[in-house]
C-alpha cells in the first residue's frame, strides 16, 4: 500500500495554493519592496556612515571632542533628561485617568493629546515664539525679571516638551484601557491603598508599554529639528543641541563633522529600534502604531 | 456529479492527515463526514474542492480525472465554516461576485447576474437584503448568504465545512432541516462536515465516520448506529459501555465467568454495548456490579454501574434501567446485553 | 447600571462612580500640563492671528510666495503619499505573506524614519540624491535633488511607516478563508488581490494615505536640505515660516501657521470620518 503511494509522489505535479501567488510574482514583488526600501532608507542610512568615516577615524573623533560638538551633546543631553521624564509624568497621569475612569470629554481629551502629532514642527516651534518672543506680553515681562526662554535652554526644553507630548501617553492609554480596572479594584479590596496599588499592581503590569513609550520619546527629544531650530537662535557653543549642529556644520560644507555628529544620532535611532524590535518580541508591548 | 476517490493519501510535513482514503459518492447524494477534530474530515473536503493536493491517489468527478484541476477549474460550492463572505461587499455583490470574475467570454451580461442574485437570494429566503453588508447580517442569515454565494456559480457538488458550527442550538436546528429541503429541492451532491453525530444522522443520506485519517463505517443512520463497524464507531456514535472479554467455544467469558451470552468467534476481545440494550436479569451467568449513581436522561433512567476488578479500578457501565423502579445507589444489579458486538483483539 | 443612569439623568455628573482613586489628581494635572504646554500657546498663536483681522490673514493668504510655498508643500506631500500608498502596500504585503532571509530585519527598518531625526535623514538623503551623490548620478542629467523631486523624495521617507505600519496589521487579519472562497468562486489570483483583498484593505490604505500626507505636509527637518529651497519653485511652506520669523515679520508667519493648522485639522478630521465609517460599515476598521 504505502509503496504504492509513494510511487506515484513522484508523478504529482507541482501544486499551486489557492490562496498565494506564482513563485515568480513572489520573487517580483519581494525584489520591488526590497529595491524600494533599499533606495529609500537602506542606501540613506548606510552613506550617514559612509560620509563619517570618509576622512577615517581620527578626523572621525575630532569632530566629536571639539568644544561646539562637545557642547551640543551635552545640551541635547540636558534637553531630553528634562522633557522626558515630564512626559512620562504627564503619560502616566493622563492614562490612568483615562483608562481607569469614565467621565465625560474622554474622546475629546485623547484628540487634544494627539494634536502634536498633527501640528508642524516648525509651528510647535512658533507658538513659543510668539508667546515669549519681544512683541508678546509675557516675554518683555519674564526679561525684566532676568528670565531668558526664547533662545535659551528653557525655550528649546518647551519645544521639545511640546513635539514630544504625546509618546508615553499614547503608549499607555489603550495598554492600560486594555487591561482594565479588575487588577486594581483587587488591590484595593485587599487593602492596598492608591500609592500601593499603583506601585504594585499597575506599575508591573504596564513596565515594557511604559519603556517602549520612553524609548519612542526620548529618541524624538534627542532627535528634534524644526521646533527647536525656531526657539534656540542657533548661538554656537550654547542654544546648539546636536541635529542643530549637524546643520550648521553641513551648511558650512564641513561634511565629515556634520556627519560624524549626525552618525551620533543615527546610532541612537538604531539601538531605539533595535530596543523597541526587541520589546515586540519578548513582549509584543504596543504594536508601533501609525502616529508616531 | 458522482464524485470519486480513489486511494487519497495527505501528508502535512510527513505527518499523514489522510492515509488510503476511498470513497465513492453518487450524484445527488446528502453525505455527511463525522468524526472528532483531527480525524481528516475537513482535510478530506478541502481536497475534493481542490483548496489542498493530495500527496497520492485520484478524484474523479463523473469520468473526468480533476486530481490536477484548479480550484477554479474544479467549480465546486464551498461554503466556509466561518462563511468567508466579503466583508465590504453588500450580500447581491457577495452572490454575484463568482458570476461577475468569469471570463467576458462567459460572463452573463449585468441585468442576468442581477436576475440571478435575486433568484438566488429568494431561494435561500433573503429577499430584500441584497443592499446589507455580511456585518449587518445574524448569523443564521450569513449562513445563508454564503449557500447562495456557492450556488450562484452553478457548482457541480456542494461542499459545506461545519455548516452550522458557528449558529446557536436554535438556529441550528431550523437551519439543518432547511439545508435537507434546499437539498431535496436541487438536487445536488452535497458534502458536508460536521463533528456533531445528531447532525449527521439526522441529515445525511450516508454518514462517513472518520478516524485519524481513515474512513471507519460508511452507511446510513441506522448502518452506523445499529451496526457500527469498528469500536471506534460503536463508541463514537450513540454512549455505549465496554469490558474485555474472551468467547471459548462461542460462549462470552468475562473474567473467565459465562455472562449468558454467546458469539460465533473465538478468542479475546472486547465486549460493547448500548445501556438501552441491557436487561436485568437474576441469573448467575450475568454481569454484576455495583450501583453508583442514578440520573435521569429524558424518557430514560440511567444508572451508572462499577464492575469490581481485582487490583485494579473497577470497570464503569452504564445501563438502563426502568423509569418508574429506580434501583438504589449501592445495591448490586446483575445484567445482560441484549444486542451486543464482541471486537476480538488482532 | 441603571440606577446610576437615573441619577445621572437627574443631576449632570463628570465621572461614573468608582472605587478607584486618584482621579482628580491625575485629571488635574493632566489637564493642567496640557494646557501650559499645549492649549495656551496654540490658542495664543490663534489669538495672533485674530489679531491681524480679515485684511491683514487674507493679504498673507493671497501673496503669490505663500500661495507657492503652500502649493509645494501639499503638492509633494500628495505625490509622496501616493508613492508610498503603492509601495507601502508592497512592502506591507511582502512583510506578512512572504517569508525569506532578513524578513525580520527589514521589517523593524521600516520604523527607522520614525526614530532618525529629520536633519540626519535630510543630509543623508541630500547627499544621496545629489548629482554627483550614489543615486542621483544614476539618474544625471536628470537632477532629483534640490528640486521639488527632491521634496518628494525626502517625504516618501518620512511617509512610509505611516503606510506600512497602517495597513500592516489590517493584512495580518485577512482571514485565508476569504481568499479560498474567492477561488471557489473561480476568481484567479489576480482578480481575488484586486476585487477582494486591496477593496477590504482600502480604509486601512486611505487612513495610511492621509497620516503619510498630513505629516509630509509639516515636515521641515528633512526636506530643507535636499529642496534647494528657491523662492516659489521649491520653498515650503514650513520653510517660509522660519523665514519670515527671521525677517521679524511675525504677522506673515502667524497667518501662514494659521492656515497649515487649520487645514491639518481637517486632514485629521478625514482619517477620523474614515474610520468611522469603515467600522460602520465593515465592522472593524
Amino acid at each position: 500500500m504505502s509503496e504504492n503511494a509513494s510511487s506515484t509522489i513522484s508523478k504529482q505535479p507541482f501544486f499551486r495554493d489557492p490562496a498565494d501567488e506564482r513563485p515568480l510574482a513572489k520573487t517580483l514583488l519581494i525584489l520591488v519592496a526590497l529595491a524600494f526600501l533599499a533606495f529609500f532608507l537602506l542606501l540613506p542610512l548606510i552613506s550617514v556612515f559612509v560620509e563619517a568615516f570618509r576622512e577615517g577615524w581620527g578626523a572621525y573623533y575630532e569632530a566629536l571632542v571639539e568644544p561646539d560638538a562637545a557642547a551640543a551633546i551635552r545640551l541635547t543631553l540636558l534637553v531630553a533628561a528634562i522633557a522626558v521624564p515630564l512626559n512620562l509624568v504627564f503619560g502616566l497621569c493622563a492614562s490612568w485617568a483615562i483608562a481607569k475612569f469614565e467621565f465625560k470629554g474622554k474622546a475629546f481629551l485623547i484628540t487634544l493629546i494627539d494634536l502634536p502629532f498633527s501640528i508642524s514642527p516648525v509651528i510647535s516651534g512658533l507658538v513659543y515664539v510668539l508667546l515669549f518672543g519681544s512683541g508678546s506680553l509675557l516675554g518683555p515681562l519674564l526679561k525684566s525679571w532676568g528670565i531668558e526662554i526664547l533662545f535659551a535652554v528653557p525655550g528649546i526644553v518647551l519645544a521639545t516638551v511640546f513635539v514630544t507630548f504625546p509618546f508615553v501617553a499614547r503608549e499607555l492609554i489603550p495598554l492600560m484601557q486594555d487591561q482594565g480596572s479588575g487588577d486594581e479594584e483587587a488591590a484595593l479590596s485587599l487593602g492596598a491603598s492608591g500609592w500601593q496599588t499603583f506601585r504594585y499592581v499597575t506599575l508591573p503590569n504596564i513596565k515594557w508599554g511604559l519603556l517602549y513609550g520612553v524609548l519612542l520619546c526620548n529618541a524624538r527629544a534627542m532627535g528634534e529639528f524644526g521646533a527647536v531650530s525656531v526657539v534656540s537662535g542657533r548661538i554656537r557653543g550654547l542654544t546648539n543641541t546636536m541635529p542643530l549642529h549637524v546643520e550648521i556644520l553641513y551648511n558650512e560644507y564641513n561634511m565629515v563633522a556634520a556627519f560624524a555628529v549626525a552618525s551620533l544620532l543615527a546610532l541612537l535611532a538604531l539601538v531605539t529600534l533595535a530596543l523597541k524590535t526587541l520589546l515586540e518580541l519578548r513582549f509584543g508591548a504596543g504594536n508601533a502604531g501609525g502616529r508616531h | 456529479m458522482e464524485v470519486t476517490i480513489n486511494n487519497i493519501r495527505k501528508e502535512f510535513e510527513r505527518f499523514p492527515a489522510l492515509n488510503d482514503v476511498s470513497l465513492k459518492i453518487a450524484s445527488g447524494e446528502l453525505i455527511a463526514l463525522l468524526g472528532p477534530s483531527g480525524s481528516g474530515k475537513t482535510t478530506l473536503l478541502r481536497l475534493i474542492a481542490g483548496l489542498d493536493f493530495p500527496t497520492a491517489g485520484k478524484i474523479f468527478f463523473g469520468d473526468e480525472d480533476a486530481s490536477h484541476h484548479s480550484v477554479q477549474e474544479r467549480n465546486v460550492g464551498f461554503v466556509f465554516q466561518h462563511y468567508a463572505l466579503f466583508r465590504h461587499m453588500t450580500v447581491a455583490e457577495n452572490i454575484g461576485f463568482g458570476l461577475k470574475v468569469r471570463p467576458s467570454s462567459s460572463r452573463p451580461p449585468k441585468s442576468e447576474i442581477r436576475r440571478r442574485v435575486s433568484d438566488l437570494l429568494d431561494m435561500v429566503q433573503l429577499g430584500g437584503l441584497e443592499k446589507r453588508y455580511p456585518n449587518q447580517l445574524s448569523g443564521g442569515q450569513r449562513q445563508r448568504v454564503a449557500l447562495a454565494r456557492a450556488m450562484a456559480i452553478e457548482p457541480r457538488i456542494l461542499l459545506l465545512d461545519e455548516p452550522f458550527g458557528a449558529l446557536d442550538a436554535k438556529v441550528r436546528k431550523e437551519l439543518r432541516r432547511w439545508l435537507r429541503e434546499f437539498h431535496d429541492r436541487t438536487g445536488h451532491t452535497t458534502v458536508f462536515v460536521t463533528h456533531d453525530q445528531e447532525e449527521a444522522l439526522e441529515l445525511a443520506d450516508r454518514v462517513v465516520v472518520m478516524s485519524q485519517g481513515k474512513i471507519e463505517q460508511v452507511g446510513s443512520a441506522d448502518d452506523v448506529y445499529d451496526r457500527p463497524g469498528s469500536p471506534f464507531v460503536f463508541s463514537f456514535i450513540g454512549e455505549s459501555s465496554h469490558l474485555p472479554v474472551e468467547v471459548k467455544e462461542k460462549t462470552v467469558l468475562f473474567q473467565g465467568q459465562p455472562i449468558g451470552i454467546s458469539e460465533p468467534v473465538e478468542g479475546g476481545g472486547e465486549l460493547f454495548f448500548r445501556p438501552e440494550d441491557v436487561s436485568l436479569v437474576d441469573a448467575q451467568d450475568a454481569l454484576f456490579g455495583k450501583v453508583t449513581a442514578c440520573r435521569r436522561l429524558a424518557g430514560t433512567r440511567i444508572a451508572e454501574i462499577d464492575i469490581a476488578n481485582e487490583g485494579h479500578a473497577p470497570y464503569h457501565v452504564e445501563v438502563e434501567v426502568p423509569l418508574h423502579a429506580p434501583v438504589a445507589l449501592g445495591s448490586e444489579v446483575r445484567f445482560r446485553p441484549t444486542r451486543w458486538k464482541v471486537f476480538t483483539n488482532g | 447600571m441603571t440606577h446610576t443612569a437615573t441619577a445621572s439623568s437627574a443631576k449632570w455628573r463628570l465621572k461614573q462612580p468608582s472605587i478607584i482613586p486618584g482621579f482628580g489628581l491625575t485629571l488635574g494635572f493632566s489637564l493642567a500640563y496640557l494646557s501650559l504646554i499645549i492649549l495656551i500657546p496654540v490658542a495664543g498663536l490663534l489669538w495672533r492671528t485674530a489679531e491681524l483681522g480679515w485684511s491683514g490673514f487674507f493679504a498673507v493668504f493671497t501673496d503669490r510666495r505663500t500661495l507657492d510655498a503652500l502649493y509645494i508643500s501639499f503638492g509633494t506631500a500628495f505625490l509622496a503619499a501616493l508613492v508610498n500608498v503603492v509601495f507601502g502596500v508592497i512592502v506591507a504585503w511582502v512583510l506578512t505573506r512572504y517569508n525569506f532571509p532578513g524578513r525580520r530585519l527589514i521589517d523593524a527598518m521600516v520604523d527607522l524614519p520614525f526614530a532618525l531625526p529629520t536633519a540626519v535623514a535630510g543630509i543623508a538623503l541630500a547627499s544621496l540624491y545629489a548629482p554627483n551623490g550614489w543615486i542621483g548620478s544614476l539618474f544625471m542629467p536628470f537632477r532629483i535633488a534640490f528640486t521639488p523631486l527632491g521634496i518628494v523624495v525626502a517625504l516618501i521617507f518620512i511617509g512610509l511607516p505611516f503606510v506600512v505600519r497602517t495597513v500592516q496589521p489590517i493584512m495580518e487579519e485577512i482571514d485565508k478563508e476569504v481568499e479560498e472562497a474567492a477561488a471557489t468562486l473561480g476568481a484567479n489570483r489576480f482578480q481575488t488581490i484586486s476585487k477582494v483583498i486591496l477593496p477590504g484593505l482600502m480604509p486601512a490604505i486611505l487612513t495610511g494615505f492621509a497620516l503619510a500626507f498630513a505629516r509630509g505636509v509639516g515636515e521641515y527637518g528633512s526636506v530643507i536640505f535636499i529642496a534647494g529651497n528657491i523662492p516659489y519653485v521649491s520653498e515650503i511652506a514650513p520653510l517660509l515660516i522660519v523665514i519670515r520669523l527671521e525677517e521679524f515679520n511675525y504677522a506673515g508667519a502667524t497667518a501662514i501657521a494659521t492656515i497649515m493648522l487649520l487645514l491639518s485639522f481637517v486632514m485629521l478630521l478625514v482619517i477620523n470620518l474614515i474610520q468611522a465609517w469603515s467600522r460602520r460599515r465593515y465592522g472593524n476598521v
